[in-house]
């Protein structure tokens, strides 16, 4: 099933870098997944996070307030499959 | 501490490049290349150090506690020493505003937060940490900390929440949604290449302007006679602080690049309160936070924040030079 990815971030430098982790890994391994950036702190308040950026794989919130490394991510998307 | 690193200066300079010692162009080389050396150290270790509190920071855990317990005031104190002690970037200033206050948190305390948050920061404590010393660290870091209580304080007594944004508003009517979250179960060695390499990229963005900075100091530093400044921006003029902290606002890209140009001042007579005010302005009055800002508060409460903030660090600048 594919996986729905959000990364919540009002576009500063880290937010752009966890876009570029979550794309880079994406397309290394293949993975069925859409990427979503939500970049309108009115949305990004909906999902009760308070430090930027955040990345939610099917509306579970993963990570908060840092950028993850690439093999973190991997392990978020292998999950429950 | 940094003894050897001088010792490298002063071989590099006046045994490499033999260039005597006695002339301004010896001083200034040898000052750069010491200076520069000094800070990236203290940079990387400092930001570092701050990247591991950052990924540990128990932030869910502080708003908890702030909006449950009664303090008796304290509280404003707790929530500006955690603004000076955790590193987030500018733009979760906002979700952290609204998490707060939404969190049950008074407006005043959260501002008290706010307000330290961007003057009390890991590059800011770095740069001063190596151009000024330990003492007037100590001292930046501290009235960093008096100023977001006082003025947070300050900001509380004014019943300010009919000034938010509209959507703000409804936000805060709204039962909290939970969105679930998985907890995080990665051990420190395998966050630790992370937290290196987001040190080095803060390190590296703000490379350009701490050399920059340290060079127009390291030609200054040669070129500037001794106690020029005080003849024009020292000792009694009263209108040197205000003029500091006007002349601080549009500094707020270069804010580590300007450190070691305040610390030649000083060297030539500047008094110190004078340039901690213009630190503090240049961090603490930035034109993206108000951009950033505007999103969760009317105009008119903006101004306020930011009038609150400019009158604080504008009397400390006073107190201190008549302290130190």
């Amino acid at each position: 099933m594919s996986k729905v990815i959000k990364v919540l971030g009002t576009g500063c430098p880290k937010c752009k870098a966890m876009t570029q982790v979550v794309t880079d890994v994406i397309s290394k391994h293949n993975i069925d997944a859409t990427v979503e950036k939500v970049e309108d702190i009115i949305e990004i308040m909906k999902y009760n996070v308070m430090t930027t950026p955040a990345l939610l794989v099917d509306d579970t919130i993963c990570i908060k307030g840092r950028v993850p490394s690439q093999d973190e991510v991997f392990t978020f998307l292998s999950n429950n499959e | 501490m940094f003894d050897w690193l001088q010792h490298f200066a002063d071989w590099l300079i006046f045994t490499v490049f033999n260039i005597d010692a006695g002339t301004k162009l010896g001083t200034a080389l040898n000052f750069f290349v010491y200076d520069t050396i000094k800070i990236m150290i203290l940079l990387f270790v400092i930001v570092f150090i701050m990247g591991i509190v950052n990924t540990y920071f128990p932030i869910e855990q502080l708003k908890n506690y702030l909006n449950k317990k009664k303090l008796y005031g304290l509280e404003y104190v707790f929530s500006a020493i955690f603004g000076a002690i955790t590193p987030f970037c500018s733009c979760s200033s906002v979700p952290l505003f609204i998490g707060f206050v939404q969190g049950g948190i008074p407006l005043g305390v959260t501002f008290s937060f706010l307000i330290t948050s961007p003057l009390v920061n890991e590059v800011a404590i770095a740069m001063f940490l190596g151009m000024f010393g330990l003492k007037a660290t100590l001292i930046y870091a501290f009235s960093g900390i008096l100023l977001g209580t006082i003025g947070g304080w300050l900001l509380g007594k004014m019943n300010l929440e009919p000034l938010l944004s509209d959507w703000v508003k409804e936000i805060l009517k709204l039962k909290m949604q939970q969105t679930s979250y998985q907890k995080e179960q990665q051990t420190f060695y395998q966050r630790l290449p992370e937290i290196t390499r987001a040190a080095t990229d803060i390190v590296k963005g703000v490379l350009l302007y701490v050399i920059i900075g340290i060079a127009i100091g390291a030609i200054m530093h040669g070129y500037v006679p001794e106690n020029f400044f005080n003849q024009y921006l020292g000792g009694g003029q009263w209108w040197t602080v205000p003029l500091a902290v006007i002349l601080a606002v549009p500094m707020y890209a270069n804010a580590a690049g300007i450190v070691p140009v305040i610390q030649v001042f000083v060297a030539k007579g500047v008094p110190l309160g004078t340039a901690i005010a213009f630190m503090m302005a240049t961090v603490g009055l930035s034109i993206p936070e108000a951009t950033l800002l505007k999103k969760v508060m009317s105009l008119k409460l903006i101004t306020l924040f930011f009038a609150v903030v400019t009158i604080c660090i504008i009397i400390s600048g006073y107190v201190f030079n008549l302290l130190l």
